[in-house]
């Protein structure tokens, strides 16, 4: 039974880090229509930058805004150079330009920090939480973060006529330009909070997965398959999504013989094609309802 | 005086298709203005021209400056509110989300509440249902929801696009007897478009016929509604 419950918590830990990226992957999903392939590695970037500042002295909590900063400007900049243009192109246009982006930060990324394994430190310590061994200090601060993310998203998008704007640009778009709305920049802005996001995504999880240029690969997978659960049109499935993955991993890890941990990552693959076939919107993507 | 809108030699393309050929009118501030004709005469290209919806050359007026060239939300954001065809409703935000999006633009943002209970006395269909999804509204509801989200922005000039387009022939009175008073005591300029000729030239005073892509006729709507050839042709008789 502790085995259950260790299995249990671990799995939402590490699917806090999978709901930050299904949240980002989501997030221009909504804004563009196309899975951001590069979103993995924007967030590996982002991480480099904030174990950049660590080396020269930054202070922990100073280097995670600072990035945060960084990466919601930069995401914004790779929309207006890359996919603005690209806007009025077809799918695999788009795709291209993906695997392109992809290709670049991961080799950018080796080239200035190289390929060699690093340490990040977690500002939570690794301390057992609250005295108990089911789930250390770090698991816990991880899945803080991400709750205190998610309710901020909330009361942005519900409450601010900003986070109006940018639902309205994502619904429709024409009418969303006759009310005035710029809905480019709608767009921009949503790869901004996208790479912000998955800069908090990266930050958290680096600690666990260590620091090298490949370390979101699985990570973006799995944020893939929480995004497709939840429902790519809902911020809040791809949240519950990406905890959902997270146990569900950890629980296929531990109980079904023969998976382990080398058979985890075909079965997020597995997930996400049993979803798209079997309840192709996901659990909480919405039917739009339309009357004529 | 100037003409609060001004259109010169517009000419408007589909790829390679042209769909106005020279379409030349003005509207006067606070006039409620018909523009009439068939399906595919370019009514619609028109209005949408005025908003940069679609390519065109020409010259365009609001207030004496230039329209053209500017980009569709520049454009609103100098009080010119659009009510599409289909409506253009935010299908997946409630009724109340839908009204704020027609004053996002606004800086006044404190009357911007009041101005909300405004459109639920002229609609109070939409009071009833200003939490629910603005998609569940029956067509009638959602065309008063478009015209009450472009008042929201208080414009200077609405354009609508078929208002009557799709709706039963009691909810079209209602919603032309709001128009007209939003036109009388609001001091809003209209410009509707419209196929159902008769409708329009009731509450419209100036008309104007188009007829593939140019105007063909133009005056009160008293001496439109008079014309032999408009009775026979768009009004029937």
């Amino acid at each position: 039974m502790e085995l259950f419950i260790n299995q249990v918590l671990a799995g939402i830990s590490t699917g806090a880090i999978y709901a930050c990226m299904a949240l980002a992957v989501v997030m221009i999903y909504q804004a563009i229509d196309h899975l951001n392939f590069a979103q993995g590695e924007m967030a590996m970037f982002s991480t480099f930058i904030a174990w950049q500042m660590m080396q020269w002295g930054v202070p922990y909590w100073w280097a995670f805004i600072l990035t945060i900063i960084v990466s919601f400007l930069g995401g914004i900049l790779i929309e207006r150079l890359l996919f603005k243009p690209l806007a009025k192109a077809p799918v695999l246009t788009n795709v291209a330009g993906f695997i392109a982006l992809f290709a670049i930060i991961n080799s950018v990324a080796g080239l200035i920090w190289d390929f060699t394994i690093k340490q990040f430190p977690s500002p939570f310590g690794s301390s057992p939480f609250l005295g108990s061994q089911l789930i250390s200090t770090h698991q816990a601060g991880m899945i803080g973060v991400t709750v205190v993310l998610l309710i901020a998203l909330f009361l942005f998008f519900r409450f601010t006529r900003v986070g109006l704007a940018m639902r309205a640009a994502a619904t429709v778009p024409e009418s969303a330009r006759l009310v005035g709305i710029n809905t480019s920049w709608m767009i921009a802005l949503g790869w901004g909070m996208a790479s912000a996001i998955g800069a908090i995504a990266g930050i958290l999880v680096a600690p666990v997965v260590f620091l090298e240029p490949n370390m979101m690969g699985g990570v973006l997978i799995y944020g893939f398959a929480a995004a497709v659960l939840g429902g790519l049109s809902s911020p809040l499935g791809a949240v519950i999504g990406g905890f959902l993955v997270g146990i569900f991993e950890n629980l296929a890890g531990t109980y079904i013989p023969g998976v382990g941990n080398e058979l985890k990552l075909p079965i997020a693959l597995a997930l996400i094609i049993t979803v798209l076939v079997v309840k192709p919107n996901g659990l909480m993507g919405h039917t739009v309802v339309k009357r004529v | 005086m100037t003409a609060l809108l001004d259109i010169k030699d517009l000419r408007s393309y589909y790829g390679q298709v042209q769909a106005l050929h020279g379409i030349e009118f003005h509207l006067k501030e606070g006039s409620m203005t018909a523009l009439l004709g068939t399906n595919g005469a370019g009514k619609t290209t028109t209005i949408r021209a005025i908003c940069n919806m679609v390519r065109s050359t020409g010259t365009i007026q609001f207030e004496g400056k230039p329209l053209m060239g500017k980009s569709t939300e520049s454009i609103v954001r100098l009080g010119i509110a659009h009510v599409p065809q289909g409506r253009g409703t935010f299908t997946t935000l409630t009724v109340e989300e839908n009204l704020q999006l027609g004053a996002i633009t606004r800086k006044d943002t404190k009357v911007i509440a009041s101005d909300i209970e405004k459109m639920y006395s002229y609609f109070p269909k939409l009071k009833e249902r200003h939490t629910q999804q603005a998609g569940t509204l029956s067509g009638g509801e959602q065309q008063m929801l478009a015209v009450a989200r472009a008042l929201m922005l208080r414009p200077r000039l609405m354009l609508l696009d078929e208002p009557s387009f799709g709706l039963a022939p009691l909810i079209v009175r209602d919603l032309f007897g709001i128009i007209g008073k939003i036109n009388r005591e609001d001091k809003v300029s209209i410009l509707v478009v419209e196929q159902n000729a008769q409708l329009a030239l009731e509450i419209a005073d100036q008309a104007y016929v188009i007829e593939t892509g140019r105007i063909v006729m133009s005056g009160s709507a008293s001496d439109i509604v008079n014309n032999e050839d408009i009775q026979k042709s768009y009004l029937g008789h």
